[in-house]
């Protein structure tokens, strides 16, 4: 184990420089946009003068060099202070976690879904390759992966809530009603069913033709002929030899997406009314809100960083061959 | 022969009926319905998510149409623009147009239980707003004093006549702000921004971000007995056709603005469970235009821009790109507003005029057929003002004008727009019902303000405008002041510094159980204190 212990070590040391260098990059990358939160504001009031911009410059400290800016924000990020935005008139870190919960909900069970479908799907379209089976889910997969996911979105709207009735089309939870324990979490659910079908659907895609690739591969090699050999069952054929070997090429693309989707899918949150990360990323985008997407980056990078370690180490897990340096 | 028997004896009938139905009907249900029915709850679109409830501060659309239940002002509009009672219920102005004095309600209390008085008032109007808010800040500019002789009484004295002063009481202008929670505090952040407190018939309750805003029935309203809803949800939709959706299965009841796209509109409207209005927007009167940077050749000479007004189908914008949602406007002043007159130049479609007036100023084709190459950066509002730049482009390249569209975001075309680096954009403005507040800031040269948006960003200047303007704003004497605004109109349409496309219409779709919500100028943006949901 002190390998282990070593290699977080040395992964941690480098993830703080490269943190860094990620706050220093977002910090100057947002800053290269044309317009500023005081412009977006004053349009939006329909009316300013010079006055009015001048005092949300002055508010939003954009008044400062950019460098004493920069400076104030790595400070502040020192200190583990993600900032304030002025605009929401909330604390960064704040605004973040009100909508951590729901991002988390969508995309971990469409992550979930997507993950154990993908790779069943895939396992099972590898077995019964060239048969109907196979065709079919490769269908599938090409049509869920290559449909634009905001359209399926509100297909299954369509369908399942505007015609049948069965789910509720928007939001996180039903508004109003007053539900708690038990019931809160199943009407949450409710609210969830749509939206993690959309979302999961088209990483279920990718992990599906991942999987069956990988696993067609695997499945011609010789140990698992020499299995076949020995008299083993074909289920464990598929589950001990070839399933652990086709894996890893899957687990390497999750590991590197369950970081990302920790940020929110912007296109699901939007088309379903999803209060999470990702339309709270968005709009900073278009509001120029600065310190509520440089927190946004900053998280994201670190849970992008987190992953990968998680990753890595499992790799070692799964497969003893591959070594931690 | 028998046809006429059988007519006479079915207009019998009728008039029978119509002679008996109003006794039968008083009692049935259907009649009894339009008695409000108290209790219900109301769920409207908010799109998008306003940054803040505190009227004072922010007045973007959103804000105005939420916060416009929790703050009141002095006066609300009728939809012919003349004011009627709100915190003022009488007002007197003296004949030399001086002075006005406003004669509050009382019994009045603030959310918190605080009572209301001419000091809040004085404290909104002396210290709050001309800190804060451009609008108010102009309008106060005006002032030489604002004084409270008593309790219930605020007389405000102006520098020189100004008779646009009465438009200036709307509840996004000049919404009262509470005294004892803001005096002596930064404005802008003061802890109770996050819970804001108003003497409106509804109450913040509580607002999850991203998600809704919930305000609940004020109990101590001082109009005994309203509001009668019990409460109303904002509900946030950011995506456009799951907004139509929203309103088409019955989770919300209202949207406003351009929630909903013009191209949804007449379906939606046609539902069985939907209605449409597009009353409620003559305060605001958004008129639609192309703003001509006339520093740039060749949008400097006048007779390219008359080219464009004629190369320009606004027939066609009004009913395929805004699906029937406006009006042609015939020049600077939308017909709702005061003091509009239709008796101008006239632009009608003729591609010949144009390139008669491109051929006059000496821009010949070359041998694409290239008579000019202009930019054109579109508002980026969404699909349909896309869809007017791929239209423009179009239209004018049919009389040799090559148009390079440029795509910008909400930030960037602020910048650029304040910063006059732009050949053409699209922009709409609210003419605030008086061409005195809304109106003149586009077009006289005074307002040449680089760094300002919605100011004089194309550089226009003319003399006589800008005299016209100026006394036209002073004159006590409607009739004297038309003739000035009929005048200034004629003149500013032979120069075109902006090419009017349409005075908006804004669609307002109802569910059919909300009733009496939209009953002023200011449409959704009021109180809401008369309107009441039928039950399912």
């Amino acid at each position: 184990m002190p390998h282990m212990l070593r290699f977080l070590f040395s992964r941690l040391t480098k993830a703080i420089l490269v943190l860094g260098v990620v706050v220093v990059l977002n910090f100057t990358l947002i800053h290269a946009a044309p317009g500023d939160p005081a412009t977006v504001m004053a349009g939006e009031a329909g009316a300013a003068d010079q006055m009015f911009v001048d005092q949300l410059r002055k508010q939003f400290g954009l008044d400062q060099p950019l460098y004493v800016q920069l400076g104030t924000y790595v400070g502040h990020i020192l200190q583990g202070d993600l900032g304030y935005s002025v605009r929401q008139q909330r604390p960064v870190a704040d605004l973040l976690l009100d909508r951590l919960p729901a991002t988390v909900a969508l995309t971990m069970s469409a992550f979930v879904l997507a993950l154990g479908g993908g790779i069943a799907m895939g396992l099972l379209a590898a077995v019964n390759v060239g048969k109907w089976s196979d065709s079919a889910i490769t269908v599938v997969a090409l049509l869920s992966y290559a449909t634009p996911i905001y359209w399926v979105g509100l297909m299954l709207v369509l369908v399942f809530s505007v015609n049948l009735g069965w789910f509720p089309a928007f939001g996180y939870e039903s508004i109003g009603a007053g539900k708690e324990g038990l019931a809160r979490f199943a009407d949450i659910l409710e609210h969830m069913a749509l939206p993690v079908v959309t979302l999961g659907l088209f990483y279920m895609a990718v992990y599906t033709r991942l999987t069956r690739a990988s696993a067609l591969e695997v499945s011609s090699m010789d140990f698992v002929k020499t299995a076949r050999a020995k008299g083993q069952s074909e289920w464990k054929i598929v589950t001990r030899h070839v399933l652990r070997n086709a894996i890893l090429p899957v687990l390497t693309v999750a590991g590197v997406q369950a970081g990302q989707l920790v940020g929110g899918s912007i296109l699901v949150e939007t088309v379903f009314a999803w209060p999470g990360l990702g339309r709270l990323t968005f709009d900073a985008v278009l509001q120029r809100d600065y310190q509520v997407l440089l927190g946004v980056f900053f998280v994201t990078s670190v849970l992008v960083i987190v992953f990968n370690i998680i990753t890595d180490v499992l790799y070692v897990l799964i497969d003893p061959r591959v070594e931690i340096a | 022969m028998r046809e006429p028997v059988r007519f006479l004896r079915r207009v019998a009938v009728a008039a029978a009926i119509a002679c008996t139905a109003p006794i039968l009907a008083a009692p049935l249900p259907a009649f009894a319905a339009e008695t409000p029915v108290r209790g219900g709850t109301l769920t409207a679109i908010i799109q998008p998510e306003p940054p803040l409830l505190v009227m004072g501060l922010n007045q973007q659309a959103p804000t105005q149409t939420v916060a416009g239940k929790i703050y009141e002002s002095l006066l609300t509009y009728n939809f012919d623009l003349s004011p009627r009672p709100s915190l003022a219920k009488s007002w007197e102005v003296s004949d030399d147009g001086l002075t006005y004095t406003f004669h509050l309600q009382t019994g009045v209390t603030w959310h918190d239980g605080a009572p209301f008085s001419a000091d809040d008032v004085l404290f909104t109007f002396k210290t709050f707003l001309p800190e804060t808010h451009p609008r108010a800040r102009a309008l106060f500019g005006r002032a030489e004093s604002i004084t409270a002789p008593d309790a219930n009484t605020v007389v405000i004295k102006l520098k020189e006549p100004f008779p646009a002063f009465l438009q200036g009481f709307e509840v996004s202008t000049t919404p009262i702000m509470p005294k004892h929670i803001y005096a002596g505090t930064d404005f802008r952040t003061n802890p109770k921004n996050a819970t804001p407190i108003g003497t409106g018939p509804f109450m913040f309750d509580k607002w999850e971000k991203g998600s809704f805003i919930h305000l609940v029935a004020n109990p101590h309203y001082w109009q005994a007995g309203k509001p009668y809803l019990k409460d109303i949800y904002f509900k946030i939709i950011p995506d456009a056709a799951s907004r139509a959706l929203a309103l088409e299965n019955g989770d919300v009841m209202q949207s406003q603005y351009n929630d909903i796209e013009p191209f949804d509109v007449a379906r939606l409207a046609k539902l069985p469970n939907l209605t449409m209005t597009k009353k409620g927007y003559e305060f605001v009167a958004p008129l639609m235009w192309l703003e001509l940077n006339t520093r740039v050749a060749p949008l400097n000479d006048k007779r390219f821009r008359q080219a464009m007004m004629y190369a320009l189908d606004r027939k066609f914008i009004r009913d395929k790109i805004w699906f029937g949602l406006g009006r042609i406007a015939t020049g600077p002043i939308n017909s709702v507003t005061k003091y509009y007159d239709g008796d101008v130049k006239k632009y009608d479609y003729d591609p010949k005029k144009a390139i008669k007036l491109l051929e006059e100023m000496g821009l010949k084709p070359d041998s694409d057929g290239v008579r000019a190459t202009v930019k054109f950066m579109p508002l980026p509002y969404g699909e349909t003002w896309q869809r007017l730049g791929e239209y423009v482009k179009q239209a004018m390249g049919k009389v040799g004008v090559k148009i390079e569209l440029e795509s910008t975001d909400a930030a960037g075309w602020g910048k650029r727009e304040a910063n006059w680096d732009f050949d053409i954009t699209s922009d709409f403005l609210y003419q605030y019902a008086d061409p005195s507040i809304g109106v003149s800031r586009t077009y006289i040269s005074s307002n040449i303000r680089k760094g300002v948006m919605f100011s004089n960003t194309m550089g226009y200047s003319n003399p006589e405008v800008d005299k016209l303007f100026e006394t036209a704003a002073k004159e006590n004497d409607p009739k004297l002041r038309q003739e000035d605004y009929s005048r200034l109109q004629k003149l500013i349409v032979e120069d075109v510094p902006v090419a009017w496309l349409l005075e908006m219409e804004f669609p307002t779709i109802l569910n059919k159980r909300v009733h009496n919500a939209i009953t002023t100028a200011i449409g959704v943006n009021e109180t809401y204190a008369d309107a009441w949901v039928s039950p399912k």
